[in-house]
């Protein structure tokens, strides 16, 4: 007992001692963090995403946040060549295609291997595109939406997606051959085998984990624990964790990879709020995150950060629904439109740097890009012109934007919609606003109901292919604009049945001109979205597609 | 007391059924629907009329709900569709993060609240007095989002404290109970207790402004009341000591109503976490709705918020029982 009673001495000794131990544990917190940030052989790397991946099965994935860390996982047979839209090899070391685009022959790289150790060849190539093909249940197929686009269909032409599918049969003519044979050519390849959704799993895991069993309970699908769990490629990194709890997701470099990584480590971390990003960013939590405010730009670069600007691969553009407004059939009306908005102006003052006034619907880094296309400078005087001649001069049309919502294409709606909007009344033109939430029925009622007479929208590219862009906008009739215009549709379709390379590029630069005479919507800009990056982060290089590979990255 | 209990039980089922048919119609009478914002850009009517269909969207609304009510009494609510994970196995994972941060705000506005609006109270009309009144104007004034950024952006820094998560990323903590600081102290691992203690620190002072500012300016009332009642003057008339007075008849009956207050402000702390969760990216319940309702994902959402309304019947139980307590009145009633 008499041991047990503290002397005052004592007392302050211990109390010195905690205070000590906190000091030290608080040190233990920060060395383990710096840790985590560099050192080591090749670092880890923190970066900051906007959003929740789906799972990590490419195939049932159609969004960004989940391509951006599948991307590093898998490889594609093409990629993109780090920082531009254009095509360079991947696990296939070249590629051709004969029998007028109805065959694909790929000549894979020799000695691949998945992280599990099982080969890369060209009967796992063919299984990939089996696999695809014979894709059973509704569920499963409405998941697969590139799948579906590109290639029109499955074996089974359950649920809605109809028509004939494109593709045929795949054969491994031997272990670095793969023959792909189609039923009919299709423009949007070669490009489109870049995309992720096409990315080369690995057979074995893809079996072992049940990778197919995709079910529906209720209204919501369950996944297989191959997409939750044990995603297995050949990309620079392999997973190692999803913990949903912390928002983080962990790879670790894989050495067997063809582009083996440079980093150790590799964690996504999910932070939705544009502000928290910025500020993780700050405080060195993180090194680097997607999407920047515009407005944050020199903000983050007086603080050292590097923000990279993107090529643009977007298009922003001023819709006009000819069905709902029988003046605007008049195409006088239309380019009385666009001649009426000082484009130039309105890209300087509200966008970021590097955007561009849009001439056409493509931009352009895209192949099918055209200069000689008509042109609408700012000219209102010709602008009040052609509506006189029009008869048009007493024009009121109902103008929809949408709002709680920014966009690459659209970093502020209603700005937007306030400088077109002003711009348009010098003309004579009056103005309807209507704002509508973007989740809140503005697409509905923009692409559906075809409510109105102008509005505001976009579209970022997928893959290196005009008809990506022109085709889905202006492919056939459609509520958004209105109109039925069997020249364009029939030249758009032959545009992208046409064969790769120069005919199918000469192809979509006359369909871009005719577009452009045509003027069914005003094309306004091609913003810039930029990706930052803390200043120790060196050679992530930004993409035009959001396709940036951290395997060529470090962190001092 | 047990009578009490079961009546109270039995009154909750018919209340949360009609809550579920409230939330259920509620959800599906907004615009965009779940569809639209899961295909997000590339959305077409064709591919969201696919996926609707897919989904069983496109069948009529009591259709849905008795799939939806036959489904979830045997506690099966579906897969988030933004995760595709189960969201009974989200509300699981994410709670115990709404109920650090909730008790830490809870506890932080109770210790600071009752003692400043008592000592407002007694000595009322004095400086410290105005002082409190002036400050529990502005925190009840003051929304919690802007609170959260003005922390974030001035705080944050200066005071080394971290200004958005639970952890720092890549720290690697033992998950086992997902109750951070309890983890950490179970497996030893200090420097994740004192990280997730950092982490709690700006959220939970955002989120206590708002029940903190109510229960000073109750504590405050209540305790002026009391001290205005005849059996104070007959307290003091007896010669008792004024600690005896202070501890046993002013604060003892002053409590009551703050108590009631206390619990009714737990309810609404879970509505205060939705932004707070959302502007610290503190991963709980607040958090998972935010996100759910930005993606209409209606299975995430009629999950949460019935849980909500569960927590709320809860709740208010217990306040009735506290009650019961401190007021044996109430009991007789």
């Amino acid at each position: 007992m008499q041991q047990l009673r503290l002397t005052r001495t004592r007392r302050v000794a211990l109390i010195g001692l905690a205070g000590a131990l906190a000091v030290s544990l608080s040190a233990c917190a920060e060395s383990k963090r710096e840790e985590g940030a560099g050192g080591g052989t090749g670092g880890t790397m923190i970066f900051g995403a906007a959003g929740n991946p789906k799972m990590f099965d490419p195939a049932f994935n159609d969004e960004g946040e989940t391509f951006r860390i599948t991307r590093q996982i898998y490889d594609t047979l093409i990629q993109n060549k780090p920082g531009t839209a254009d095509l360079e090899p991947s696990l296939a070391e070249k590629w051709e295609s004969s029998n007028e685009g109805k065959t694909w022959t790929f000549t894979l790289k020799s000695g691949v291997k998945f992280s599990d150790g099982t080969p890369m060849d060209a009967t796992a190539v063919c299984f990939n595109f089996d696999r695809w093909y014979n894709m059973k249940g509704a569920a499963a197929q409405s998941q697969m939406i590139y799948y579906g686009d590109v290639f029109e269909g499955f074996a089974k032409n359950e649920g809605d997606a109809s028509g004939d599918p494109v593709y045929k049969s795949c054969e491994a003519k031997d272990p670095t051959t793969a023959v792909l044979n189609l039923n009919k050519a299709k423009g949007a390849f070669p490009a489109a085998f870049t995309l992720p959704s096409f990315s080369i799993e690995s057979p074995a895991a893809l079996k072992q984990y049940n990778a197919d069993q995709v079910t529906q309970s209720g209204d919501s699908f369950t996944y297989s624990e191959y997409a939750n769990k044990h995603p297995v490629g050949t990309g620079p990194f392999k997973f190692e964790s999803w913990d949903q709890a912390k928002g983080e997701i962990t790879l670790v470099r894989n050495d067997t990879s063809p582009n083996p990584a440079k980093l150790d480590k590799l964690i996504f971390k999910v932070i939705p709020d544009e502000n928290a990003r910025k500020q993780a960013l700050k405080a060195g939590d993180i090194n680097g995150y997607d999407y920047p405010s515009p407005a944050d730009y020199g903000l983050l670069r007086n603080d050292g950060e590097q923000v990279l600007i993107r090529p643009s691969f977007n298009v922003l553009y001023l819709g006009i629904n000819q069905a709902n407004n029988p003046k605007l059939k008049d195409v006088k009306v239309r380019q009385a439109l666009a001649y009426g908005i000082n484009r130039e102006q309105f890209v300087k003052s509200k966008l970021a740097e590097g955007s561009e006034v849009a001439t056409e619907f493509v931009p352009k880094v895209i192949s099918g890009y055209t200069d000689d296309v008509t042109k609408y400078p700012y000219d209102p005087e010709k602008a009040k012109q052609l509506l006189q001649q029009a008869g048009a001069t007493d024009l009121t049309l109902k103008f929809y934007y949408p709002t709680e919502v920014s966009r690459p294409y659209m970093p502020n709606p209603a700005d937007t919609f306030t400088a077109i909007s002003e711009d348009l009344k010098k003309i004579g033109v009056k103005i309807e606003a209507h704002a509508e939430p973007w989740n809140g029925g503005y697409k509905d009622d923009v692409q559906k109901a075809g409510k109105q007479d102008l509005h505001l929208l976009g579209w970022t590219g997928d893959y290196n292919d005009a008809g990506n862009f022109v085709g889905t906008f202006f492919g056939r009739k459609k509520a958004e604009f209105g109109f039925d215009n069997a020249e364009l549709f029939s030249a758009l379709n032959a545009a992208d049945a046409s064969p790769a390379g120069d005919a199918h590029a000469k192809a979509y630069q006359e369909v871009n001109k005719k577009i452009m005479d045509f003027l069914p919507a005003i094309p306004i800009a091609y913003p810039t979205p930029a990706i930052v990056v803390g200043p120790k982060v060196k050679g992530l290089v930004a993409s035009p597609l959001t396709d940036e590979r951290f395997n060529t990255v470090t962190v001092s | 007391m047990l009578r009490f209990l079961v009546r109270r039980l039995l009154q909750a089922i018919p209340t949360l059924f009609i809550l579920s048919i409230l939330v259920f119609a509620w959800l599906r009478s907004l615009p965009g629907g779940p569809a639209a914002a899961l295909l997000g850009d590339k959305a077409t009517p064709e591919k969201i009329a696919n996926l609707n269909h897919v989904l069983g969207l496109d069948q009529p609304i009591f259709v849905q709900y008795f799939g939806f009510l036959g489904r979830a009494v045997t506690g099966d609510f579906g897969n988030s569709l933004v995760s595709t994970q189960p969201v009974m196995g989200e509300i699981v994972t994410f709670l115990p993060a709404t109920i650090e941060l909730g008790l830490s705000a809870m506890i932080i506005a109770v210790v600071i609240g009752i003692p400043a609006g008592y000592l407002s109270a007694r000595y009322r009309g004095g400086p410290v007095d105005n002082v409190v009144i002036v400050l529990s104007l502005i925190g009840v004034a003051v929304p919690v989002f802007f609170l959260g950024y003005m922390m974030q952006d001035i705080l944050a820094a200066p005071l080394g404290l971290p200004s958005q998560g639970r952890q720092a990323a890549g720290l690697d903590a033992t998950a086992i109970t997902n109750f951070a600081i309890l983890d950490g102290i179970m497996t030893s691992e200090w420097d994740a207790v004192w990280d997730a203690i950092k982490h709690l620190i700006l959220p939970a002072f955002a989120l206590a402004t708002i029940p903190l500012a109510v229960i000073t300016r109750i504590t405050r009332a209540s305790v002026l009341d009391v001290l205005n009642e005849d059996f104070i003057r007959t307290a003091n008339s007896k010669g008792l000591t004024q600690q005896v007075v202070r501890t046993r008849h002013v604060l003892r009956n002053g409590l009551l109503p703050v108590v009631t207050t206390i619990g009714l402000q737990t309810g609404a702390l879970l509505g205060g976490a939705v932004l707070t969760e959302r502007v610290f990216n503190f991963r709980g319940l607040g958090f998972l709705l935010a996100e759910g309702i930005e993606r209409r994902d209606y299975p995430r959402l009629q999950a949460l918020l019935l849980f909500g309304a569960v927590v709320y019947v809860l709740v208010n139980m217990l306040v009735d029982i506290s009650y019961g307590i401190i007021d044996p009145r109430v009991r007789v009633r």
